[in-house]
């Protein structure tokens, strides 16, 4: 598959971590941010090919990991009202809850359903006049612009039955939160590529400067992050801090300036609670007021939920890159993506699981 | 969820207002918005995330940087070990 394959180049990738190897005098922690890449750097055994020196650190990009327990409660709540259809996408569906996942509402007859694009929660809703449908609206930037589409779309339609449940999230203020941290190691950034396919990256200017940090807009397969890697070791060593743009063919400064208008025409700026890392003030988006027929939060009169996670579950410290999913002494013991403690250990994109499918027979002793 | 994946556009249409193409990945073709990228046609490649196209490749940069790259692994034979 065209621009697929060759970034999976074996050849090229063994290139790169020797020109890595050749350029790193010092020892390196760096943060690839998204977990889609962490689950490339794992699959690939990048960190393997990678000089003792350098020292990956996964951070807290993985949207079905940082829903707060209170949403996914929530949402569990909606899906066991009978007129309700809860509509998600899969990776939602085996998140714990407090006491149960929507897998498990599903088997006590919820009307859970799993779409793979936004525009079908509202064909669901058109479908459905009778019952209400509420899409579980997650996601960092990357996916708001289809999510805001589905509103947009609701609304033109003039349907009354459909609503979401907007737990969204931004990558920007949740960096600068980490770097701010005494405990924080990291001392470069793999930005994440397909947030800033959307939304440019003129954003990161900012902790460039502030933190004297190097960022490099990286891309998702094997010789994108080496590629990546190899940019920031050579600023690293150089004393620089830049903002530099590995994922060219997708990544253009100003981002994708349509999806950016229909996500401020839904969304506005808010502030968000972070699963495992808590609040983090306009780190999030909740729907504009001229949407509120379309916010399930306002449509249903839902309690108040307050959650606690549990106590042995260490996801705190690994979405925040302090921790290894490997320290945690349940991991692929009483917690597995069968039975999950935390939301890392469920989705395609936490660190846990990533740990899970590719090193848990490795497992540092 | 902020998986994206390359796809070539090899059919689109209008649909109640909406642009929608029909989008090559490997063997499978599926539906997909063109909203968010005004500027792609029939024959481009996509990165496509939950349905929508978020960005049209650009084919200029990625042939300049992959050539880069491989220099870079032509040079991997002759490098010294790490």
């Amino acid at each position: 598959m065209k621009y697929i394959d060759e970034y999976r180049d074996a050849r090229i990738a063994r290139g790169l971590a020797k020109a890595i190897a050749n350029c790193a005098r010092h020892n390196w922690v760096l943060m690839e941010i998204c977990g889609g890449q962490t689950h490339t750097i794992m699959r690939y055994g990048l960190d393997e090919l990678l000089p003792r020196q350098i020292e990956l650190v996964h951070g807290p990009g993985c949207p079905v990991c940082v829903t707060p327990l209170e949403t996914i409660d929530r949402a569990i709540a909606l899906a066991l009202r009978p007129e309700v259809i809860l509509v998600s996408y899969g990776d939602m569906l085996r998140v714990p809850g407090s006491d149960l996942d929507l897998f498990r509402a599903k088997a006590r007859g919820a009307d859970v359903r799993i779409v793979y694009s936004p525009t079908e929660a509202v064909t669901i809703a058109r479908a459905n006049p009778d019952r209400k449908v509420v899409f579980l609206a997650i996601g960092f930037e990357t996916t708001a612009p289809a999510n805001a589409m589905a509103a947009w779309q609701a609304r033109r339609e003039g349907l009354t039955n459909f609503s979401m449940l907007v737990s969204h999230v931004l990558v920007p203020p949740a960096m600068r939160a980490l770097l701010t941290s005494t405990q924080n190691r990291v001392q470069g950034l793999i930005a994440p590529g397909h947030v800033c396919t959307v939304m440019g990256y003129q954003e990161y200017e900012a902790l460039v400067r502030d933190f004297a940090l190097p960022v490099v807009v990286g891309g998702f397969e094997p010789v994108d992050l080496l590629e990546a890697i190899l940019m920031l070791v050579k600023q690293l060593e150089q004393h620089e801090a830049r903002l530099e743009n590995q994922y060219v063919r997708s990544v253009s400064c100003q981002g994708n300036l349509p999806a950016q208008r229909i996500m401020q025409e839904v969304f506005e700026i808010a502030d968000q609670k972070w699963r495992g890392i808590g609040p983090i003030a306009r780190s999030g988006l909740r729907l504009r007021p001229e949407f509120a027929a379309y916010d399930a939060n306002q449509v249903f009169d839902l309690e108040l939920i307050v959650a606690d996670e549990p106590a042995e579950c260490i996801s705190a410290q690994v979405l925040q890159g302090l921790k290894k999913p490997t320290d945690c002494p349940v991991f692929a013991m009483r917690c597995t993506p069968e039975n999950p403690l935390g939301a890392p250990m469920v989705s395609a994109e936490g660190a846990c699981a990533a740990y899970y499918h590719y090193r848990r027979h490795t497992r540092a002793s | 969820m902020c998986l994206a994946i390359p796809g070539k556009i090899v059919a689109e249409e209008l649909r109640n207002g909406l642009r929608i193409g029909r989008v090559q990945f490997s063997g499978i073709v599926r539906e997909t918005s063109l909203d968010f990228v005004p500027e792609a046609e029939v024959g481009d490649y996509v990165m496509v995330h939950v349905g929508f196209a978020i960005s049209k490749v650009d084919a200029e940069e990625a042939e300049r940087t992959y050539e880069l790259l491989e220099e870079m692994g032509a040079l991997e034979g002759e490098l010294p070990p790490a």
